[in-house]
């Protein structure tokens, strides 16, 4: 029952974005069940709308884990996607500079790696590197917030573009081959790369670009659970959040929780760059988020900032993704851009949960959640 | 060296300054009314692509201004009614209007000039490069009295920063609020508009690139003050001015990288939020819905 | 002047105002008392359009009038000053006065013009006010003053004023009352709210009594006498004395010594302070609300800066004045805070979670590594239930679906379980109902009598009083003096506590 209270209000912002964003597939002229079809039915066929629903997920399970937990701790990371970027980049450094790639930048002379190591140990460090790196990148409007009061919204959108900037310096200028037109990094080591699922899973083909770290993030939902809620750890992050007085009457150093908390949702964020670099692209590649910082705080308003619920929020999301495709393809008017626009509109609904209680509530449909 | 500093790099930072100064201006009615606006980018984007695709149509700029502080105002409106009416998140609402932003000038593009994104070119002859610019330097010395001098001013001041006061006192804190949030997107709609009317001649995808994120910068640079964001919008746009100029030019061989130009907004700004550089105090009820009834 | 009549209004489960009639004449200083909770405040600010009625009628001289907002009040000449003043601080006194009613036109505030009329009504009224101060720069007399002129400057002929004492030191009320004179001698009518049965006599006219959200009496002023109205504002002959046995006080837990305390705004909020609490006994501190009680727990509790902190503070021989909350707790001092919502409970985390705050840290809450014992807090969180009578007895509920007196029982339960040297204990009765308050005196002496060291702040002199057996008296930060309360007079404290006599 609870549970089932839980659910009513996700469901309810959801069924009424599909809405709003059906009026709008109708405006442009195009048939909205015949779109939502098309999208639904290429999200779920199997292998391929399976696989690729499951790649897409990926991410966006990582940075809505991201803002959930810093939004437990009473933060809200804008700052997932900078986070991202340099975690991504450094997991592709470590798989360069350790995996034994020699790199001919911009300068035209050969940067040669310092160690060639094997798979073992360079994947491990890869990851590490990934979620150190989004871990710090985190934690610096963490700290600003805890000693000067600078306001995380602000700083972590300004910690994006810094980012951004910073990345595509090194790329542009030290980590690309000469002579390649695409903003990317050179090939990463194979020892670096991590396995598709279609390699070991029976039915699946490996050409699917899902892979190990789509394991990593059901991991990684686990554990986010057993942190927030069986640690000490986790309750003081909560407790931070809850109310910060109390937190301090109880002895917790709100400080310190709050660097803590967004050093942990940087990490996390720092996951996606597994995903893209070791995973996928095998390279750093240039602005590759699809703004996944972002689409990971949809996922975490719309999973009630909770593991579980940021886990089918984020599938959810992806099949809107996937079904982007073919709606580009074969809808007359409507292209993908659909999805930005119905995740823009679940993430209002979502946020505007007073509008439910309000409209809703007067049926008596939502009043159980008023506890 | 010196090429590079004339009076030409000056125009284009007031050029670029532009559209930052009406956002960050109408930004600054939002915020300083105790709504945080971070949806100055999606205002900005629904700001140019309406002013593009309406002066296509209609052949005329001024049709298409008008139209943009519309869109502006009608999507600051949604932000309004979430964050006001409903209490919503103030940063969620206007960063769901910001990814809203990115799909929807996209999609009606796609349907109405079958394009992935732009509108089509819009004649040298329909543009409107100058007119932008003597309305955002004059708007400035005109916000500064309506804020300081007016009843109006008076009311959103003490709205931003303590709403039960103002409550008390009998001023209405949602109509303010309603008004200040749509002059913010109406702003916003202009500086949009000056992208796609002004400065280019059509919209492309995502044409503000982060433009309304600056303004945003800018307006904490400015400590929320309209003669001190001006130039906060002024000292941005003359980085990016220099970084334009400075593109592919080489100093002893070595080429400038301009990545390290574009972010130094950023940094500034984060500067100034830790207090490096004097305080930047935020409106005391920025980003607090006023509730009534405990 | 002005008439509720049938007025109710419920918020959530809680029925603020039950029926209220109030009738108020013109030209009257009338006293609307009643203890806190009782829904004075709710009834003027539905008077104010601060909140709407859900049903009954108001009426105006006369007229039954719809008032939605304060607006509309104001329109009909009613002001309202608020116990939590409405200015802003940030603003220029002439700017606060005029908001929502500036002269000039929509183009132009004539601050000139109204810096004028403000201080022609400054002058008639003797309040002394500089329109162009800064709000922030001024006095807390003087901001009240502003607040005052701000009603005066709409022409209001109604003035409701929210607890307006209650942050004043004693000179000040009595240059505020007679302000207030001055007012009824102008023709205007005044309407105040207060617990203070000592004003209630020194000032108005007519009282309305108020208890539960009722109206429980309506009388004049000069035909009754404190001891009524007292009677009809608790609703029984309350003097809650405490059965206790004498303390047995043993070694010394806490010794303080010049304890200072700087507030965040720059002033001493405690100045030199220096007392001890032995073992088995309760030390109480008496005093006017402000008068630094709140930083003295604060800081003893760690809860203050140690930048914030002059002199020293011993606990069990060991120096403390620097240790932070949760080393504090570790050596064994609880803390039972001042407002449980605002330092004392997680409202939306559930009972269990609510029963270690503090030590969640440790054994027993942590069983392994840092995984907490879930089971264990739990079947914990069921005996502090238990042993306070927290009720509804259910560990899964949130704190905020608690009654305010079971939400202390259980605050008090948690520090309680931890068997603690040295209890720091604030206002551990406020908004609590009879029942649950007789029961916390209870478990205090009960502690007590256990060896706990007991240090006992509380605004309630009753309290106070009954529950002490040495009682410090604080003023302006210092205190003023040690009595044996007793055998002390309440008239000789009150006395003490106003500055009225330094040493004894």
């Amino acid at each position: 029952m609870k549970l089932l209270r839980e659910l009513m209000f996700p469901v309810a912002a959801v069924l009424a974005a599909f809405v709003v964003g059906g009026v709008i597939v109708w405006l442009v002229g195009d048939n909205p069940i015949q779109v939502y079809g098309l999208m639904l039915g290429s999200a779920l066929t199997w292998p391929d709308g399976i696989g690729y629903t499951l790649f897409y997920a990926t991410p966006i399970i990582f940075t809505g884990l991201a803002v959930a937990v810093a939004f437990r701790c009473g933060l809200l990371n804008i700052g997932a996607e900078g986070q991202l970027y340099t975690a991504a980049f450094a997991t592709a450094w470590v798989s360069i500079k350790l995996g034994g790639v020699v790199v001919t930048g911009m300068s035209g002379v050969p940067v040669q790696p310092w160690a060639n190591l094997p798979a073992v140990v360079l994947v491990p460090l890869a990851i590490a590197a990934a979620m150190v790196v989004g871990a710090a990148w985190a934690a610096v409007p963490g700290w600003l917030k805890a000693r000067f009061g600078a306001h995380e919204v602000i700083t972590t959108i300004m910690m994006n573009f810094i980012a951004v900037g910073i990345v595509s310096y090194l790329t542009q200028y030290h980590y690309r081959t000469q002579g390649d037109p695409i903003m990317e990094s050179a090939p990463i080591s194979e020892a670096a790369h991590i396995a598709r699922l279609g390699s070991f899973i029976p039915g699946l083909p490996a050409r699917l670009p899902v892979n190990v770290a789509f394991l990593l993030a059901i991991v990684a939902c686990a554990l986010v659970y057993v942190f927030l809620w069986q640690t000490k750890w986790g309750y003081e992050i909560r407790a931070t959040g809850a109310n910060p007085q109390a937190a301090e009457y109880g002895g917790i150093n709100v400080r310190r929780q709050i660097v803590l908390a967004m050093a942990v949702s940087g990490g996390l964020a720092g996951m996606v760059g597994v995903n893209e670099v070791l995973g996928y692209h095998h390279r750093y590649y240039d602005s590759f988020s699809d703004n996944y910082g972002f689409a990971g705080i949809a996922v975490a308003l719309l999973g009630r900032n909770h593991p579980a619920g940021v886990f089918f929020a984020a599938l959810l999301f992806a099949m809107l993704q996937r079904g982007g495709i073919p709606v580009d393809a074969f809808s007359q008017h409507v292209s993908k851009d659909l999805v930005q626009v119905l995740q823009g509109i679940v993430i209002l609904f979502v946020a505007s949960e007073a509008f439910f209680r309000g409209s809703f509530g007067r049926f008596g449909l939502l009043k159980r959640s008023k506890i | 060296m010196n090429e590079l500093f004339n009076l030409n790099l000056l125009f284009s930072a007031i050029r670029l300054a532009t559209p930052l100064i009406l956002a960050a201006l109408g930004g600054m009615f939002s915020e300083r009314s105790g709504v945080i606006n971070i949806a100055l980018e999606g205002l900005m984007l629904a700001g140019a692509f309406t002013a593009a695709s309406m002066t296509y149509y209609a052949g005329s700029p001024w049709v298409g201004l008008f139209a943009a502080i519309l869109a502006g105002a009608a999507l600051a409106l949604v932000h309004a009614v979430a964050c006001i009416r409903y209490k919503a998140d103030q940063v969620v609402s206007g960063t769901a209007i910001n990814i809203l932003l990115t799909g929807v000038p996209a999609l009606l593009s796609g349907a109405f000039f079958l394009s992935s994104g732009s509108t089509p070119q819009i004649p040298k002859e329909h543009l409107i490069p100058y007119t932008p610019i003597v309305v955002a330097f004059t708007l400035v010395p005109l916000t500064w009295y309506v804020l300081n001098r007016t009843p109006f001013g008076l009311r959103l001041r003490a709205v931003g920063e303590n709403p039960e006061a103002a409550d008390a006192a009998g001023v209405s804190v949602r109509g303010m609020r309603y008004t200040a949030v749509l002059l913010s997107g109406a702003l916003a709609g202009v500086g949009g508009a000056y992208l796609s009317i002004g400065q280019s001649s059509l919209f492309t995808r995502n044409m503000t690139s982060g433009r309304g994120f600056i303004a945003l910068a800018a307006l904490i640079f400015g400590k929320w003050r309209p003669v001190q964001t001006m130039f906060a919008c002024l000292l941005f746009g003359f980085t990016e001015a220099v970084a334009i100029q400075l593109q592919g030019v080489r100093f002893g061989g070595e080429e400038i990288p301009n990545q390290f130009i574009q972010i130094i907004p950023y940094v500034l700004t984060i500067v100034v939020l830790a207090g490096f550089i004097g305080q930047s105090r935020a409106p005391r009820a920025l980003g607090i819905p006023y509730q009534k009834e405990r | 002047m002005l008439e509720l009549r049938e007025i109710t209004k419920r918020f959530g489960e809680v029925l603020a105002n039950d029926h209220i009639n109030v009738r108020v004449e013109p030209g009257t200083i009338h006293a609307i008392v009643g203890e806190n909770g009782a829904g004075k405040s709710t009834a003027m600010r539905i008077a104010y359009g601060f909140y709407t009625a859900d049903s009954g009628e108001i009426v105006v001289e006369g007229e039954p009038r719809n008032i939605q907002t304060p607006h509309d009040a104001i329109r009909l000449g009613i002001g309202m000053v608020h116990q939590h003043f409405m200015l802003v601080d940030t603003m220029t006194v002439a700017e606060n006065i005029v908001l929502g009613a500036e002269p000039g036109s929509a183009a132009s505030i004539d601050l000139r013009k109204a810096a004028k009329e403000i201080r022609a009504l400054s002058d008639e009224f003797r309040l002394s006010v500089d329109p162009n101060a800064l709000i922030h720069d001024l006095s807390v007399g003087q901001q009240q003053r502003v607040e005052l002129l701000k009603a005066l400057y709409r022409h209001a002929r109604l003035l409701i004023l929210d607890e307006p004492t209650a942050v004043l030191t004693p000179q000040e009320v009595e240059e505020f009352f007679a302000i207030l004179r001055r007012m009824r001698e102008q023709g205007k009518t005044v309407i105040i709210i207060t617990h203070k049965l000592s004003e209630v006599l020194a000032i108005s006219d007519d009282v309305t009594v108020m208890r539960d959200g009722r109206v429980v009496g309506r009388v004049k002023t000069s035909e009754t006498n404190a001891a009524e109205l007292a009677r009809m504002m608790v609703g029984r002959d309350v003097l809650l004395r405490v059965e206790k046995p004498d303390a047995k006080p043993r070694g010394t837990v806490l010794s303080v010594k010049n304890l200072s305390v700087t507030t965040d705004g720059g002033d001493r909020g405690v100045r030199e302070v220096s007392f001890e609490v032995r073992a088995g006994e309760i030390v109480g501190v008496a005093g006017v609300e402000g008068n630094g009680q709140t930083e003295l727990i604060e800081a003893l509790a760690g809860l203050v800066p140690p930048s914030h902190i002059g002199g020293t503070v011993e606990f069990d021989g060991r120096e403390i004045t620097r240790a932070g909350a949760r080393q504090r707790y570790e050596l064994g001092i609880a803390h039972v805070p001042e407002d449980r919502h605002r330092r004392g409970l997680l409202l939306d985390f559930d009972l269990a979670e609510n029963s270690i705050l503090g030590v969640h840290n440790r054994k027993p809450a942590v069983s392994v590594g840092p995984l907490l014992d879930l089971a264990g807090i739990r079947q914990r969180a069921l005996e502090i239930i238990r042993d306070f009578d927290v009720r509804p007895a259910n560990p899964d509920l949130p704190a905020r679906a608690l009654s305010g007196g079971n939400q202390q029982k259980l605050i008090i339960g948690r520090e309680f379980e931890m068997r603690p040297k040295l209890l720091l204990v604030s206002q551990p009765t406020r908004g609590v109902d009879i029942g649950a308050i007789e029961f916390i005196h209870r478990k205090l002496v009960a502690l007590r009598d256990g060896g706990c060291a007991i240090l006992l702040v509380s605004a309630e002199l009753e309290e106070v009083t009954s529950l002490a057996d040495r009682l410090l008296v604080i003023y302006h930060g210092r205190i003023v003096g040690e009595v044996d309360p007793q055998r002390t007079s309440q008239e000789e404290i009150g006395l003490m506590m106003t500055g009225g006599r330094k040493e004894i």
